[in-house]
């Protein structure tokens, strides 16, 4: 086994030596494999979210390395690493360009880990690619390859973004509570193509989440956390056995207080 | 009437570059760029000057135009890497350029009169194909013979360079780089996160736009006989309305539209102000307040448009309400009335 994100004790304190002083990542270190796909669940301020953008580079961290394919990408820049990394946020609108074509979105994202040039973007062959991509989500997209993303819906524009992050296969894909804006039905839409995606292109997936039902359902290793440390890791095998109720008793025994999250508890 | 509407129409063709270059800034990279005041004087002045030091003109324009591009590029420079608001860094650009513009200039205004310009070679050359009385012709026959142009061949050529910078500025925009020059406009954290360098982005499409608003300062200059320092006072506030009236009025369902529109709302915002001017107590002093109170218009129209609409619907719903409760006619009369009143 490969491994393809490496985070090394990894440190990151907010607004240091002031009074709003934050510990926002206690000396964290994680590994994922070729293929893992690890969901992230803990309470508000765990430093679910810290973690996501220290691995994308929109903030770097205090102490500590990033390696993603071997390489160590700790100081680099949140667009050149984003060759290697695809990425859909909460936000609904955040991870497309509302006032671009369906196919000029996707033509970005088909460039995400080349070198832009002054060829054209949409060209026909690439047009058919898009349309038989678009099919996969069966939500008829194909059909409006001209239409601006700022008419879609938001279910309709979290599931554009998610293939756009995924089509050119990234090395890791990282997904920050991307369902968690959207209503129930569309939420269970996108963890249902999510599962389908990372299976077809067999991604190495980081997912946060709040809903505790998703982070059992989805991937094959699950971490708690809390406080800005890891207080829980499962492996494959006890996260297929492993229930609502455990997770939150395991919280409880570990930190001797309830899981402060009402959402996390009502989901 | 006629010579008046056709010089609008001349100067509206070569201010339309300048319109261009205000559309990529400020729509397309929905950057508000003030460094236009500037650069257009920049365009103008290293025009006027490279060209009564005995260069060609052709060769000083395109170097005018490449001034404009590092004016453009150094604001963008200053706000991405100065991380200085954008209406500030532009304003400091502006500001900057001033100096500079009387620098290379050596004085506050250069003639260019009685000197051999781009536009009076097109003219001779345009002379010696002798097309023009055919066009004169033409108009004596549907009776506007006694107010005939100049020359054709300025219009004519000038139609043929936007129309030129138009075609490539659409190809560009639909490149790798236009579209992710677009996304920096529209979603820059979606298209950082799609690998695209924004600051690169926003320093070249900058540069971009002020190579286009230089070059058309540098034409102005060859068209009016003169480059002047103050020349440029307002510019940006044109390009504005030229965007906006042209967006208004010719829609913006494609990029090709939208460029095809600004060029349009170049050419009839001249127009509108050349008829403004013929107003009698109106003093050509006036033209940057008709400029301001034409922007603030279309700026209020699509609003009052709206609104306006909103209410007709409203009123026939109320109409249709009314019908439905079968209340007296006089009421269903008075909705009605409501309705062309605002139409």
């Amino acid at each position: 086994m490969k491994p393809v994100l490496q985070l090394n004790q990894i440190h990151k304190v907010f607004n240091e030596g002031t009074p709003d002083e934050k510990l926002a990542l206690d000396t964290i270190s994680l590994i994922l494999n070729e293929g893992d796909f690890v969901t992230v669940i803990g309470s508000n301020g765990a430093g679910k979210s810290t973690i996501m953008n220290i691995i994308s580079g929109v903030i770097f961290p205090d102490a500590g390395s990033v390696y993603i394919d071997g390489q160590n990408v700790t100081a680099m820049s949140e667009y050149k690493r984003a060759k290697l990394i695809g990425r859909v946020f909460q936000d609904p609108m955040a991870g497309t360009a509302p006032l671009m074509t369906i196919e000029e979105n996707l033509a970005m994202a088909y460039s995400r880990n080349k070198t832009r040039t002054l060829k054209k973007g949409v060209t026909k062959k690439r047009k058919d690619y898009f349309r038989e991509v678009l099919e996969t989500l069966h939500l008829g997209l194909e059909d409006r390859l001209n239409a601006k993303v700022g008419l879609l819906s938001g279910g309709e524009r979290q599931a554009l973004s998610l293939l756009m992050a995924t089509f050119t296969e990234p090395s890791i894909l990282l997904l920050d509570e991307h369902t968690a804006a959207l209503d129930p039905a569309r939420a269970e839409l996108i963890t249902k193509l999510t599962k389908e995606i990372v299976e077809k292109y067999n991604l190495t997936t980081l997912m946060v989440t709040h809903n505790m039902q998703q982070a059992l359902d989805l991937g094959n290793r699950l971490i708690m956390m809390d406080k800005g440390q890891i207080i829980l890791e499962v492996d494959e095998k006890q996260k297929e056995e492993l229930t609502i109720e455990q997770l939150l008793n395991e919280f409880q025994r570990i930190r001797g207080t309830k899981m402060a999250s009402d959402r996390a508890l009502l989901s | 009437m006629f010579t008046a509407i056709f010089g609008a129409f001349e100067s509206g063709i070569i201010y339309a570059i300048m319109a261009l270059g205000v559309y990529l800034s400020f729509r397309v990279l929905d950057f508000p760029d003030l460094t236009v005041d500037g650069s257009f004087v920049t365009g103008a002045a290293v025009a006027a000057t490279m060209i009564v030091s005995g260069v060609n003109p052709f060769i000083a324009t395109i170097i005018a135009m490449f001034a404009g591009f590092i004016a453009g590029c150094l604001t963008g420079i200053i706000h991405t890497f100065g991380k200085i608001n954008a209406l500030l860094s532009g304003i400091l650009m502006m500001i900057a350029l001033y100096s500079i513009n009387l620098r290379i200039m050596g004085k506050s205004n250069v003639p260019l009169l009685n000197t051999e310009t781009a536009l009076t070679y097109v003219r001779e050359f345009w002379d010696k194909i002798g097309i023009d009385s055919f066009f004169n012709i033409l108009l004596s026959m549907v009776g506007l013979g006694d107010s005939l142009p100049r020359t054709w061949g300025i219009i004519i050529f000038m139609v043929l360079v936007t129309f030129t910078i138009k075609f490539f500025t659409d190809r560009f925009l639909s490149t790798e780089i236009g579209l992710a020059l677009r996304a920096t406009g529209d979603n820059k954290r979606m298209i950082r996160s799609l690998s695209a360098n924004t600051n690169l982005m926003v320093i070249l499409g900058l540069g971009l736009s002020n190579a286009m608003v230089a070059l058309s300062g540098a034409l102005i200059a060859q068209q009016g006989g003169f480059a002047d320092v103050g020349m440029g006072i307002g510019m940006i506030i044109i390009g504005l309305a030229s965007v906006i009236i042209g967006e208004a009025l010719f829609g913006t369902k494609t990029i090709a539209r939208t460029t095809l529109a600004v060029i349009g709302g170049a050419i009839i915002y001249r127009i509108v102000v050349t008829m403004a001017l013929r107003v009698e107590f109106l003093e050509p002093g006036d033209m940057k307040l008709i400029t301001a109170t034409i922007v603030i218009l279309a700026l209020i129209m699509p609003k009052i448009i709206d609104r306006t609409k909103e209410k007709k619907r409203k009123a026939k719903r109320l109409a249709e309400s009314v019908s439905l409760s079968e209340l007296p006619s006089g009421r269903k009369g008075e909705a009605g009335a409501a309705i062309k009143s605002d139409s």
